[in-house]
């Protein structure tokens, strides 16, 4: 039990001086989300024009929206900074979810698009 | 028993006498309510996305649907929901900077960020009935339900000729048959959708739909928490945690949206 500090303060205090550079990470953080944002809505109005594969697309979004959902639970909702076992707690069982509704949505979805003429 | 402890404040422990992961009681149920909050969502996304390859060819694009936008004719595909994300991720950063206000104890600051967030909310809130308005009202053209069941498009303004789900061009006798045979949509609602299939109406309101009721909840749960930060609730108790479990909710909520346009405006 010696890894937790029984007397500890939970609501977290800080210095003036810690403040301004966690300000300074705020808008940092920011100005990542805003930038991938950018990025996502101007590839869905040129990739067409600029003949990319459309399944690049898809993966670039899919990887771009992880990147923002990251930077969004590690920093905003400071997940970062809690202990690792909550860390563990928390981001686990979405960890085996996303795997497990990939699997499920590329084989499922794609056996039933391929079969709907017998289904229907 | 062994050794000494120091003494410990009773109000910061739990009922067990101890604190789990080093954080309070209240923050880390919020955490598993949000777990398990985003399951939900997660469920509604992934049907979805089953129902979306299952209905592949006959899909309303995303793009094609929503190209309003407030006070501008002609098509802007994307901008406006371009618009509410950026709406949205602001209002996580006043409410970043409320907690961060918080943490210095700083009551002016949470005062003003908290006030922003709550305003960013109602935008956002405000956006998504205009558009739910824009989806359900339609085009002014609207397309044709054929005797089947599917959608077809007008090919013009004349409602003479038609475009098929798959792209082809219906003209003549032929066309004129199928306009007898159907019946013209405008809009969507639950059963009828003038872009394709009624699935992605239903789709449309229930997710939107889920997450705009989130958001409306966390804009009053926010204006409880400012109400108790003007009358100095948390300047009493010693800390602003309270602004802290909130953003938590509130920050939730941008990560869902975050989520619903890829998934639902972009791919």
């Amino acid at each position: 039990m010696s890894d937790f500090d029984r007397t500890a303060e939970y609501a977290i205090h800080h210095s003036e001086e810690a403040g301004k550079k966690m300000r300074k990470t705020i808008w940092l953080i920011f100005w990542v989300l805003l930038v991938v944002t950018g990025v996502e809505v101007t590839l869905g109005l040129i990739w067409k024009d600029m003949g990319l594969a459309w399944s690049f697309v898809k993966w670039t979004f899919i990887i771009l929206t992880l990147v923002k959902a990251y930077y969004i639970v590690a920093y905003y909702m400071h997940l970062k900074h809690e202990y690792k076992n909550f860390i563990y707690a928390v981001a686990l069982p979405y960890i085996v979810l996303i795997a497990y509704l990939i699997v499920m949505m590329l084989t499922e979805a794609m056996y039933i698009h391929e079969e709907a003429d017998l289904l229907m | 028993m062994a050794g000494h402890t120091a003494p410990i404040d009773s109000k910061k422990l739990w009922g067990g006498g101890i604190s789990p992961f080093n954080a309070s009681y209240g923050k880390i149920m919020m955490w598993f309510f949000l777990v398990s909050d985003a399951f939900t969502f997660s469920g509604l996304l992934i049907s979805y996305g089953y129902m979306r390859h299952r209905f592949e060819d006959v899909w309303p694009v995303a793009e094609d649907v929503f190209t309003h936008f407030p006070f501008l004719h002609g098509d802007h595909p994307l901008l406006y929901v371009a618009l509410m994300t950026f709406i949205l991720i602001m209002s996580s950063v006043t409410m970043v900077l409320a907690v961060e206000a918080g943490q210095r104890m700083n009551k002016k600051g949470v005062t003003l960020w908290m006030a922003l967030t709550i305003v960013g909310g109602l935008i956002f809130v405000g956006s998504q009935a205009w558009e739910w308005y824009h989806f359900i009202h339609g085009t002014e053209l609207g397309a044709l339900q054929l005797a089947d069941g599917t959608i077809a498009q007008w090919a013009s303004a004349a409602k003479d000729a038609l475009i098929l789900p798959g792209g082809a061009e219906i003209t003549g006798v032929e066309a004129a048959a199928m306009i007898q045979a159907g019946t013209e949509v405008y809009g969507a609602n639950l059963t009828v959708n003038e872009y394709g299939v009624p699935l992605f109406g239903d789709f449309f309101f229930f997710i939107t739909g889920f997450h705009g009721t989130h958001v409306f909840s966390g804009v009053v749960l926010n204006f409880i928490i400012f109400v108790n930060v003007l009358k100095g609730t948390y300047e009493k108790r010693g800390h602003y945690e309270m602004v802290e479990k909130v953003g938590l909710y509130w920050h939730f909520v941008d990560l869902v949206w975050v989520f619903v346009f890829t998934f639902f405006y972009l791919i």
